[in-house]
C-alpha cells in the first residue's frame, strides 16, 4: 500500500480534435497524502481541470489518457472498468465545480439531488437518505434544511447553491474532495465563507482536498502542497512555504510578482507576465514557458528540462537550476 | 396558476368566437351554395330548400340564429348528409380518427424520443448519421407516398395487411405507420438538438460526478430538461392528428373525421364547415392549455404569475 492517497504518475492526456492532437497534459506527476490539501494553480488552459477530471474518470470526448497512471487508495483507477469507476465517483471521490448557478439540475429539488448520491452509494432507504440529506444541509450551514429540501435550485442564492453542491460532494464522506475553482463565481464574502466551511469539514470527516484555482490567496490560506501548472506540465511542486518564499521556477516567480499588493505605491504598476499563453496545438519544442521567460537561455528553447529537486519535496522544472548547480561546481 | 388558467380560458373563448365568426362570414362570401351543382334543382325546389335551412334570410339574421343555437350546444343538421346531425357526425368520426391518430402519436413519441437521444449520445458517429438520414427522409417524404409504399410492400407484395377499412387490429397498422412517420422524424430531430444542448450543461457533469450510471444521467437528468421543445410541438400536433388526416384516411378508407374537413368545404355544407372548424379550434386551444400545464409540471422554474 502506497503512502499516498492519490498518486498520478507521468500522466499524458491528449484531445484528439479535428485540427490535430492537443497535448493537454504532458507528463504530469502529482502525489497527495491522506489529509493533505493540494493546490493546483495555473492560468486558464494549463491543464488544472483536465487533471482533476482525469482523476474522476470523466475526461471529456475527444480526450484520452495516452500514458501514465493514476493510483487512488491503492487502486489503479485509469484502468478500472466504468462500473467500478462509478462506485468511486461521488462515493470515495467527491467533486464540486466552478459555477454553482448551473451545476445543479434546475428541474429537481435540492433534497432529490442530495438523496440521489446517498441512495446510489449507501444501503440507506429513502427515509434514512432524506434524514441524512437534512443532516448534510445542516452540516454545510444551510438554515431551515427541512424547507430547503423541497426547494428548487432557482430558489436559492449562489452561495447557498455552492453549499448544496458541497453537501452533495460530501454525501458519502469521500476520502478525496476535488474542488474545481469552487469560489470563482462567488462574491468575496461568500468566497471566504465557503473556503472556511471546506476546511472545517475537512477536519470533521478527515478527507484530502485538491483545490484547483488561479487565486494564489486561496492557496496560501488553505493548502499544504502546491503544484504550479503551465501548458499541461507541473513546472513547480512543493510545500506552500517553499513555493511562496523560495519559488524556483521563473513562472512561479512571475505569478507571485503579479499579485496586487496592498502596500504598493500609487505610481507602481501591477506587474504582469509578458506574452500570451502557449498555443497548445503547436507547443514550442523546449520549455513551454521559455518564450515568455526573462531568464530564458538557448537550451530552454530547445529542450524540456526535467524536474530538479530543489529542497525537501520541492521540485522545479527549469534549466536555471541545473545551471546554478553547475556554476557552483556541484554534480548534476 | 388557477388564475392564469381562468384568464387563458376566457381569452380562448374570445378566440373561438372570432374563429367561428370569420369562418361563417368567409364561407358565405364564397360564391355558390350547398344546393348548386351541375344539375341544378328547379327554382322552386331551391327556394324550398333555402327556406328549410334558413338560407333565404339576411346574413345577419342567419348569423344570429346560428350562434344562438350554437350556445345551446346545437350545431344543426348537416345540409348535405341528409338526416344526420353535425355533432353526431363529428362524434362518430372523431372516435375513429382519434384512435388511429392517438396510436400514431404514441408511436411517434415512443420511437422519436429514444432515437433522438441515441443520436445525440453518438453525435458525429454512424448511428447519429443514420438517424439523421432517416429523420430527414421522414420530414421530406409526404404521407401519401409513405402510405402508397407501405401498401405496395405489405399488401401487394407480401399480402399481409388489408388495404382498406378499419375492422381488425391489422387494419390499423398501415394508417398508424403512415401517420406516425412525419412526427417520429420531427420529434427525433427535436430531441436530438435539445438533448445535445442539455448534455453539455454543467448539471450533467454533476450527475456524472455522483457516479450515476449513464442511463440515469440520460433519462433522469437530461431528458426532463430536453423534453420541453417536444412538448411544445406535441400540443398542436395532437389536435391535428386526433382529428384525422384527409390524405391517409382517404387512402386507407378510414371512416374518420379527416375526410369531412375537405369534403364539407367542397360541398359547401355550411353547418358541417362550421362544426369541423369550431371542433378543431377548440381542440387546439385545449391542447395548448394542456401544454402550458405540462410545462409547469416538467420545469418548476416556469411560473405563470
Amino acid at each position: 500500500m502506497s503512502e499516498y492517497l492519490l498518486s498520478i504518475k507521468n500522466l499524458r492526456l491528449s484531445f484528439f480534435t479535428n485540427v490535430g492532437e492537443v497535448k493537454a497534459l504532458n507528463d504530469v506527476s502529482i502525489n497527495l497524502k491522506k489529509g493533505q490539501v493540494l493546490g493546483i494553480v495555473g492560468e486558464s488552459g494549463s491543464g488544472k481541470s483536465v487533471t482533476a477530471y482525469s482523476v474522476m474518470g470523466l475526461t471529456a470526448h475527444p480526450g484520452k489518457i495516452v500514458a501514465g497512471s493514476i493510483e487512488f487508495d491503492g487502486k489503479l483507477i485509469n484502468e478500472m472498468p466504468e462500473k467500478a469507476m462509478r462506485d468511486l465517483r461521488g462515493n470515495d471521490i467527491g467533486m464540486i465545480f466552478q459555477d454553482p448557478m448551473t451545476s445543479l439540475n434546475p428541474v429537481y429539488t435540492i433534497g432529490n439531488q442530495i438523496c440521489e448520491s446517498i441512495l446510489l452509494h449507501t444501503g440507506k432507504n429513502r427515509k434514512q437518505a432524506r434524514q441524512r440529506a437534512v443532516e448534510l444541509l445542516e452540516l454545510v450551514g444551510i438554515n431551515e434544511p427541512q424547507k430547503r429540501m423541497k426547494q428548487y435550485p432557482h430558489e436559492l442564492s449562489g452561495g447557498m447553491r455552492q453549499r448544496v453542491m458541497i453537501a452533495i460532494a460530501l454525501a458519502c464522506e469521500p476520502k478525496l474532495l476535488i474542488a474545481d475553482e469552487p469560489t470563482t463565481a462567488l462574491d468575496v464574502t461568500i468566497q471566504a465563507q465557503i473556503l472556511e466551511l471546506m476546511m472545517e469539514l475537512k477536519e470533521k470527516i478527515d478527507m484530502s482536498i485538491i483545490m484547483i484555482t488561479h487565486d494564489l490567496g486561496i492557496v496560501a490560506n488553505m493548502c499544504s502542497k502546491i503544484a504550479v501548472m503551465y501548458a499541461g506540465k507541473v513546472v513547480e511542486y512543493g510545500n506552500v512555504d517553499d513555493i511562496f518564499y523560495e519559488p524556483r521556477h521563473e513562472y512561479t516567480k512571475g505569478l507571485l510578482k503579479s499579485i496586487p499588493n496592498l502596500y504598493s505605491q500609487d505610481h507602481e504598476k501591477l506587474l504582469a507576465i509578458e506574452g500570451t499563453p502557449v498555443d497548445m496545438l503547436h507547443p514550442p519544442k523546449g520549455c513551454p514557458f521559455a518564450p515568455r521567460c526573462e531568464a530564458a537561455m538557448k537550451i530552454c528553447l530547445d529542450q524540456m528540462p526535467d524536474h530538479y529537486p530543489v529542497g525537501q519535496e520541492h521540485y522545479s522544472a527549469c534549466w536555471l537550476i541545473q545551471k546554478e548547480e553547475f556554476d557552483r561546481g556541484g554534480i548534476v | 396558476m388557477a388564475r392564469y388558467l381562468l384568464k387563458k380560458i376566457l381569452v380562448s373563448l374570445v378566440t373561438l368566437w372570432l374563429v367561428a365568426s370569420a369562418t361563417f362570414l368567409l364561407m358565405h362570401m364564397v360564391p355558390g351554395g350547398p344546393f348548386l351543382a351541375e344539375k341544378s334543382p328547379s327554382e322552386a325546389t331551391l327556394k324550398a330548400l333555402n327556406e328549410k335551412y334558413g338560407l333565404d334570410q339576411p346574413l345577419s339574421i342567419q348569423y344570429k340564429n346560428y350562434f344562438a343555437k350554437l350556445l345551446k350546444g346545437d350545431m344543426g343538421p348537416s345540409i348535405k348528409q341528409r338526416g344526420r346531425e353535425v355533432d353526431d357526425i363529428i362524434k362518430t368520426g372523431f372516435k375513429v380518427s382519434a384512435r388511429v391518430g392517438g396510436l400514431s402519436i404514441l408511436l411517434a413519441v415512443i420511437l422519436g424520443v429514444p432515437l433522438g437521444s441515441f443520436a445525440a449520445l453518438n453525435r458525429g458517429k454512424w448511428p447519429d448519421s443514420l438517424i439523421l438520414l432517416i429523420s430527414t427522409t421522414g420530414i421530406a417524404v409526404p404521407s401519401f407516398v409513405v402510405s402508397t409504399v407501405l401498401m405496395m410492400i405489405f399488401s401487394v407484395k407480401l399480402d399481409l395487411l388489408p388495404t382498406y377499412g378499419l375492422t381488425t387490429w391489422k387494419h390499423y397498422i398501415m394508417p398508424v405507420m403512415s401517420l406516425a412517420f412525419y412526427p417520429t422524424a420531427y420529434i427525433s430531430r427535436l430531441t436530438r438538438s435539445s438533448m445535445l444542448e442539455v448534455l453539455g450543461q454543467d448539471y450533467i457533469r454533476t450527475a456524472k460526478a455522483k457516479g450515476l450510471p449513464m442511463y440515469k444521467v440520460l433519462f433522469k437528468h437530461a431528458l426532463r430538461n430536453a423534453i420541453l421543445p417536444v412538448v411544445t410541438y406535441l400540443g398542436p400536433l395532437l389536435a391535428y392528428t386526433l382529428t384525422g388526416s384527409f390524405v391517409v384516411e382517404r387512402i386507407f378508407t378510414v371512416p374518420g373525421l379527416g375526410n369531412f374537413f375537405i369534403s364539407s368545404i367542397l360541398n359547401r355544407d355550411y353547418t358541417m364547415i362550421m362544426g369541423t372548424t369550431i371542433f378543431l379550434a377548440t381542440l387546439i386551444i385545449i391542447m395548448n392549455l394542456v401544454v402550458d400545464i405540462v410545462y409547469k409540471l416538467v420545469d418548476p422554474r416556469i411560473s405563470y404569475n
